[in-house]
């Protein structure tokens, strides 16, 4: 771990008790949502996160529970470091509060988790679906959603197919 | 050979209106200007000097549905831009045809998943489906050409 990292691994961990994962040099903070937002700001503040340069989630289902994760990714320009921090979400009613509060570049990032896994950001100024169109049923990048849309079309099939696949009209 | 040893003493030429018209149909086709995806840099470079898709009477492409009969739908089509193509192609007057370019757009091509339409026949009427990932100009120039053979054909009253 980088060294300039180990005094606010500590801090974190002094703070909210948050378990701590490192791979290949990656470290991982895991908190809760409860905590997200207090330590979000205190990492802005305090130690020089200025930049939540990503944001996504993971779907770990069916091998852990709770199975989402959502990994905000922070990084500060001044002391050339980045932290990742991971809020373990259940798969029932999944519910996060919005950072757009503390970072604003958080806006589209969540609602694009939002639309991929369906978690809810509480407080979101535009809770919005932001890839897929309006009335699209699902979260396309839960584990769980049907894979494949179509089934190609063979020789041995075709006719098959062919009868109730939708044609456009003039 | 030029027009004027078939017209004779008599200055008259006597063919069927609907080979006059189709073949009038087929030299000026105007496509719309307009691409979804890598097919398109292939589209732009049949109109190129080096292909010169303007020899079959296709110099212009039009960036307005109003103006254009021929729909070249070069690329994948997204579910969210599905809407956008049926009104492009709604816009445009008839008779208007339609080329399916590519893989992506005949069938779905490589990605057979929730964000793509599996085959614009789902949205528009397709006459030519070219393949190729993407096509090569010669190919895109094939379809034309084969489009320009299926026109000749149309009849202006469907037999009953």
């Amino acid at each position: 771990m980088d060294t300039k990292l180990e005094p606010i691994v500590k801090a974190l961990q002094e703070q909210f008790g948050a378990s701590y994962e490192e791979f290949r040099g990656e470290v991982h903070m895991f908190l809760s949502s409860g905590q997200i937002i207090e330590a979000l700001t205190l990492l802005r503040d305090k130690y020089e996160f200025e930049l939540l340069s990503a944001m996504t989630a993971s779907d770990y289902y069916p091998q852990n529970t709770p199975r989402f994760h959502v990994i905000y990714q922070l990084s500060s320009l001044a002391k050339n470091i980045t932290l990742q921090l991971r809020v373990p979400v259940n798969g029932d009613q999944p519910k996060v509060p919005t950072a757009t509060r503390v970072y604003e570049t958080a806006n589209w990032r969540e609602r694009e988790i939002f639309d991929m896994f369906g978690i809810e950001f509480e407080g979101h100024p535009d809770p919005r679906r932001i890839l897929m169109p309006e009335g699209t049923e699902g979260h396309p990048l839960r584990k769980d959603f049907p894979l494949g849309y179509e089934e190609p079309q063979f020789t041995f099939n075709f006719e098959e197919i062919d009868l109730r696949k939708p044609y456009a009209k003039e | 050979m030029g027009v004027e040893q078939k017209l004779g003493n008599m200055g008259i030429v006597t063919a069927k209106l609907e080979d006059v018209v189709n073949w009038s149909r087929t030299n000026a086709m105007w496509p719309m200007l307009f691409g979804l995806a890598c097919c398109a840099i292939e589209m732009m470079a049949a109109q190129a000097s080096h292909y010169d898709m303007s020899r079959f009477g296709m110099e212009l492409m039009r960036a307005s549905p109003r103006q254009s009969d021929l729909m070249i739908v070069a690329g994948r089509l997204s579910r969210k831009m599905a809407p956008v193509l049926r009104r492009l192609y709604d816009q445009m007057p008839e008779p208007k045809w339609v080329i399916a370019m590519g893989d992506c757009a005949s069938c779905g091509g490589v990605f057979n998943n929730y964000a793509l339409v599996q085959g614009v026949d789902e949205i528009v009427p397709v006459d030519v489906f070219v393949a190729g990932c993407p096509p090569r100009p010669e190919a895109l120039i094939h379809g034309v050409i084969t489009l320009y053979e299926k026109v000749k054909g149309e009849k202006f009253v469907t037999p009953t």
